[in-house]
């Protein structure tokens, strides 16, 4: 603890420029450069608004708002988890040279992945703004949601990190497995109403941390209810005990790291 | 003598684990493949301010390993290395560029990331980019560079930020001919430099004779011999032949 508390000190100012320097970067190759953060989040809102109203005839109040939420929460974590995996070996050029707390090259993907969102989360007042949908003191739960997301996502993806570094195709079977969680989300339709199974909606709300993250997101901003409390320190908790379990094992084995990339 | 570099009962390991697919994992029925190689197998020595030292030995004797060690790229498993706070940097072709990013944007990164602070870089950035002479490339993506650029450019930061302690891994002149006599040259200014200690791993006697003071053989993870370079080189060579 007190080691991985020494590297954050020594290493948060690289972590920083170099997530700045991988945005410019990402913007400067692309045509449209920094609208697309503004453009990927607005037409997938499309896309799904016209999946659920055109083509399943359902949808939720302040649906734009409904789907980006839910968008913008399973994006980071997808897109950080995705990263993860590779993150060591795409890193090798650093790795092999000097030395970096590898859980700082995490930090660099989420600073980067975290930026994105929170423009895409602006996206989310602005419509909620349009809706005009009533503001209650519950919209202040959004900031420890979005802790918990970004500690469920960095305790799942230092795990994913080490073994990202020996098992070769663990990338396919996580990209399967996150398309499989991205439909038991509710990212663009309500788990709560459109399950009829009971145990079944129970079960994603409960152990899926992405599902619960969003469904008590929408609660809090969009229809101004409480979130559960309980189950949001139980997550917490789980995730600080993946976060360390990971940290461990980074920690135990990247003089490893070096020989395997 | 004042001691830049003091390693004491050091011992390295790699937890060698072999690269596995899924379906191979789950064939082993949880067999775990990990063997524990030790490359480093207890050693010390100290390396007083100053000095030039090179370390010597054959392929797999661990020189690099022991290079990474006190560059920390490896954390020791047993023992200790004290660098007394001395600032630290391995002179290795590409210093972890991010090939996305441009010339300038690495330098800061690879900067930080030897420990100097955004506006020590910041200040030196000038003279690298002068030294590495790459043109308007420098405000453009490394991976549009060759291979020549890219080496100037990697040399220039690790020989203008200047830490007290150089560790040098077989790369001693590299670029074009022209770049080749400038980053040698360099290189000779910086080790003659009284304050900076350097290690230097070769496998050219005629090298390490023309630079060192001292030598470091080592055989199998283990000290076969340390001392001048007169006494060590020639009973390493006999021994190699």
């Amino acid at each position: 603890m007190k080691r991985f508390i020494n590297d954050c000190k020594k290493y948060y100012k690289y972590a920083i420029y170099s997530g700045k320097a991988e945005l410019k970067s990402d913007i400067a190759q692309s045509h449209l450069s920094w609208l697309w953060w503004i453009l990927d989040p607005l037409l997938f809102m499309l896309v799904y608004t016209f999946v659920s109203l055109i083509v399943f005839g359902k949808a939720e109040q302040y649906f734009s708002a409904f789907i980006f939420i839910g968008y913008t929460s399973f994006k980071f974590f997808e897109k950080t988890l995705k990263g993860s995996v590779k993150l060591v070996a795409a890193n090798k050029a650093i790795v092999k040279k000097v030395y970096i707390p590898k859980h700082i090259l995490l930090f660099r993907k989420m600073y980067v992945n975290g930026f994105t969102s929170a423009v895409s989360f602006i996206l989310v007042f602005c419509t909620m703004a349009l809706y005009r949908v009533p503001l209650t003191y519950h919209v202040i739960s959004f900031i420890p949601l979005v802790v918990l997301l970004l500690l469920v996502t960095f305790g799942f993806s230092t795990i994913l990190m080490h073994f990202g570094v020996f098992v070769e195709d663990l990338s396919n079977l996580i990209a399967v497995g996150l398309r499989l969680l991205f439909y038991l989300s509710g990212v663009f339709y309500s788990l709560e109403k459109r399950l009829e199974s009971k145990i079944l909606r129970s079960i994603l709300l409960k152990c899926n941390p992405v599902a619960f993250i969003i469904d008590q997101m929408r609660r809090a901003l969009l229809y101004g209810k409480g979130i559960d409390w309980k189950l949001y320190f139980v997550w917490i908790v789980i995730s600080i005990v993946l976060a360390v379990i990971g940290l461990r094992l980074i920690y135990r084995n990247e003089n490893g790291y070096v020989k395997v990339i | 003598m004042e001691n830049a570099i003091e390693v004491r009962d050091l011992k390295i390991r790699y937890r060698s684990f072999k690269k596995l697919s899924i379906r191979k994992s789950l064939f082993r029925f949880g067999k775990n493949e990990q063997e524990t190689f030790e490359a480093i197998r207890g050693i010390s020595f100290s390396v007083p301010k100053g000095q030039i030292m090179g370390i010597v030995g054959k392929n797999g004797s661990g020189k690099s390993t022991l290079l990474r060690a006190i560059a920390g790229v490896f954390s020791p498993d047993e023992g200790e290395i004290d660098l007394h706070g001395h600032t630290v940097s391995l002179l290795a072709l590409g210093v972890g560029f991010q090939k996305k990013l441009t010339g300038r944007e690495n330098i800061m990164l690879a900067g930080m990331l030897l420990g100097f602070t955004e506006e020590e870089v910041r200040e030196k950035m000038p003279r690298i980019i002068r030294f590495a002479d790459i043109g308007e490339f420098i405000d453009k993506p490394v991976q549009t560079y060759s291979s020549g650029m890219h080496s100037k450019l990697s040399f220039a930061i690790t020989a203008i930020l200047e830490t007290e302690i150089m560790l040098i891994d077989e790369v001693l002149s590299v670029g074009d001919a022209k770049f080749k006599k400038k980053s040698y040259k360099k290189m000779k200014q910086l080790i003659a430099n009284k304050d900076r200690t350097v290690v230097i791993v070769s496998h050219s006697s005629a090298t390490l004779k023309k630079l060192c003071d001292t030598i470091l053989w080592l055989h199998e993870g283990k000290i076969m011999m340390q001392g001048t370079t007169d006494e060590v080189l020639p009973e390493y060579e006999k021994f190699m032949q």
